[in-house]
């Protein structure tokens, strides 16, 4: 049920602007202003008429923004995934696309290949089915996966630790 | 008295700094100094010693300078006896002064390079004492390890 108290979380990363993301963010705040949209733009020219923004915000209010929203709207960056996953939040995410200068390669397409399939996230190219999947995932959001462990597969952490630290066990 | 050995475990900001804090396990028995490019992570490694370099996530000869002229500093003050980064570009300057002054290195390209390793990873592979890709495939062309994900 979408209820007045839906709100929506909005982060083109820390790196790069992604001017095309806060636009068609900012046009569907204008089309819904009874939800609160934020949104963090970074170092974009575009800035929100209609949604709440800043450039950035510091990690702790982050990290409670990404808790308390009912859907985190993000770039296929491996930050925004990770963080949400840890979070168990549905994310709904825009491919940058680097012919167009929104990143130096086009690495986020890779990505998005690899994580279509992911439990709790929805990815796509195009910023009108963006605005369109916002109400979409709002009135039927997704089923989530298993929260994400904060830390690094053991198997992992033991190769990486091994090889920093040959003489660890002296 | 041997003081307890120190690491330098650096990476830019965004998804690569949340790669490297999901390692930091992998950290235990160093007295870690952590490395990225904003003053808003700070909070994120409480406890540790922790210095930014300059933001250059369009990297070139004109942000590789200041870059290392930072990095330098950092390695001077620490002394590490290892680094460790999981990229980008900006962070080959402490791989390049990890070699310079005997320091074990460590260069884990990012999961985000899921088709064909970065620029940055090739040129690591050859400055770090060990270069990994975190998708076999990847590692496998490129002829590195695969020993994981951060996933």
């Amino acid at each position: 049920m979408l209820g007045k108290r839906a709100v929506i979380f909005a982060s083109v990363g820390s790196m790069l602007p992604f001017d095309r993301f806060v636009r068609a963010v900012d046009e569907w705040a204008a089309e819904h202003p009874e939800t609160p949209v934020f949104i963090q733009i970074g170092g974009g020219a575009y800035e929100p008429r209609h949604a709440e923004w800043a450039r950035i915000v510091p990690h702790a209010d982050y990290a409670q923004r990404l808790h308390d929203c009912d859907l985190f709207v993000a770039h296929v960056g491996m930050g925004s995934i990770l963080q949400a996953l840890e979070a168990r939040k549905q994310m709904l995410l825009l491919v940058r696309d680097s012919s167009i200068g929104e990143h130096t390669t086009d690495h986020q397409r890779h990505t998005a290949r690899r994580f279509a399939a992911t439990p709790g996230l929805r990815i796509t190219e195009d910023e009108a089915e963006l605005k369109q999947l916002i109400g979409e995932l709002l009135a039927h959001p997704l089923p989530s996966g298993d929260a994400l462990p904060s830390a690094a597969p053991a198997a992992f952490i033991d190769r990486i630790g091994a090889f920093l630290a040959p003489a660890r066990t002296s | 008295m041997a003081r307890t050995p120190r690491l330098i475990a650096a990476a830019s900001g965004g998804g690569h700094w949340i790669q490297l804090l999901r390692l930091r396990d992998a950290f235990q028995g160093f007295d870690t100094a952590f490395v990225s490019m904003f003053d808003s992570y700070r909070p994120m490694v409480e406890g540790h010693r922790y210095y930014t370099v300059p933001d250059a996530s369009r990297f070139d000869l004109k942000g590789f300078l200041p870059v290392f002229w930072r990095a330098l500093k950092i390695v001077a003050r620490e002394r590490p006896r290892a680094i460790v980064t999981t990229g980008s570009a900006p962070m080959l300057s402490f791989i390049l002064l990890g070699r310079l002054t005997g320091a074990r290195t460590l260069w884990i390209d990012s999961i985000a390079n899921s088709e064909r390793m970065s620029s940055s990873g090739r040129l690591a592979r050859k400055l770090a004492h060990r270069t990994i890709s975190q998708w076999p495939e990847v590692a496998a062309a490129e002829g590195v390890d695969c020993w994981g994900s951060v996933l």
